[in-house]
């Protein structure tokens, strides 16, 4: 990122403003809906929802992943199947395998 | 010897070598707290109906609330930190990384009074399973966030020196930490509602 001239830098500290904003907005919202009235299911989805737009404005714009090479997206990519190979292996241990009850 | 490519992107990745050095770090880093998060999905799936659930209203939302928005804020200022140095005002990013700091030492108090409040009410890792992982995935990233604290306070004090003589591999360096220091932020986002609210 050494190719940046001045204005780049003034423009990227408003959209920082702006994210920061909806940052801050996103969690007061994802707060108030814990409060709603949900199924634990629904409940789930909207918070994780909520947390990955979060977690995507922290990457694309704070971590400036949306202007990164494809080498580091490439990396990542790989890195996120690995993560749902993890989060899916718990779910394995209630399937009864060989009907043992 | 001196470290090749910390200024100059290296000709067959397209980067320097800190930013991709970081990166795998950090993905690394993804797996290490997947594993946990894994461990809490396991544990919830395991535990009686609702019952993770009800452990985890022990929690203080309002002040975990509170932590968020610190953390978040202190990313903004990180970043602000770094293009500070961009735009060549050395007073700014010493304000703002400054800031930063301030926000983390904010983050690890409350996390302290949270910590000392459950353990007044006799709440223990050992307490259930929900409290178990709770501890277990708070403390690593209060560790986080300590880790965090060293090297900015290094970056802010003794080795900001390096501004004088290699501004750029200096400026470099503030982006690198900040890369590690939005994704303890982002680890938060999720830690956050998945231990606090769910």
């Amino acid at each position: 990122m050494s190719d940046h001239s001045m204005d780049d830098i003034k423009s990227h500290v408003k959209v920082y403003m702006l994210v920061f904003a909806s940052l801050a907005v996103l969690t007061v919202v994802t707060v108030a809906a814990s409060y709603m009235d949900l199924s634990s299911g629904e409940a789930i989805f909207l918070a994780l929802i909520i947390a990955t737009i979060k977690g995507s404005l922290v990457a694309s714009y704070f971590m400036h992943l949306i202007s990164e090479k494809a080498l580091i997206t490439w990396i990542l990519m790989i890195t996120f199947v690995f993560f749902f190979i993890l989060m899916f292996i718990p779910t394995i241990a209630f399937f009864d395998w060989v009907n043992i009850s | 010897m001196e470290i090749p490519y910390t200024v100059e992107e290296r000709p067959d990745t397209g980067l320097i070598n800190s930013k991709l050095g970081i990166w795998l770090f950090l993905a690394s880093e993804v797996m290490l707290f997947g594993g946990l998060f894994s461990a809490y999905v396991f544990l919830r799936l395991g535990a009686p109906d609702g019952a993770f659930h009800e452990w985890g209203q022990e929690l203080n939302v309002p002040l975990a609330t509170l932590n968020t928005l610190i953390l978040i804020s202190s990313s903004v200022t990180m970043v602000m930190s770094w293009a500070s140095l961009k735009m060549n005002d050395f007073k700014k990013f010493k304000m703002y990384m400054g800031i930063t700091l301030l926000c983390s030492v904010g983050f690890l108090v409350i996390k302290y009074i949270e910590y000392t409040s459950k353990f007044h009410h006799g709440i223990f890792p050992s307490t259930n399973t929900f409290m178990a992982i709770y501890f277990t995935l708070t403390g690593l990233h209060g560790l986080h966030i300590i880790g965090g604290m060293i090297v900015n306070g290094f970056l802010m004090g003794p080795g900001s020196k390096m501004w004088k003589t290699e501004p750029e591999h200096f400026t470099n360096r503030i982006e690198i930490a900040g890369l590690y220091w939005h994704f303890v932020d982002l680890v938060w986002i999720f830690l956050f509602p998945v231990l606090y609210l769910l």
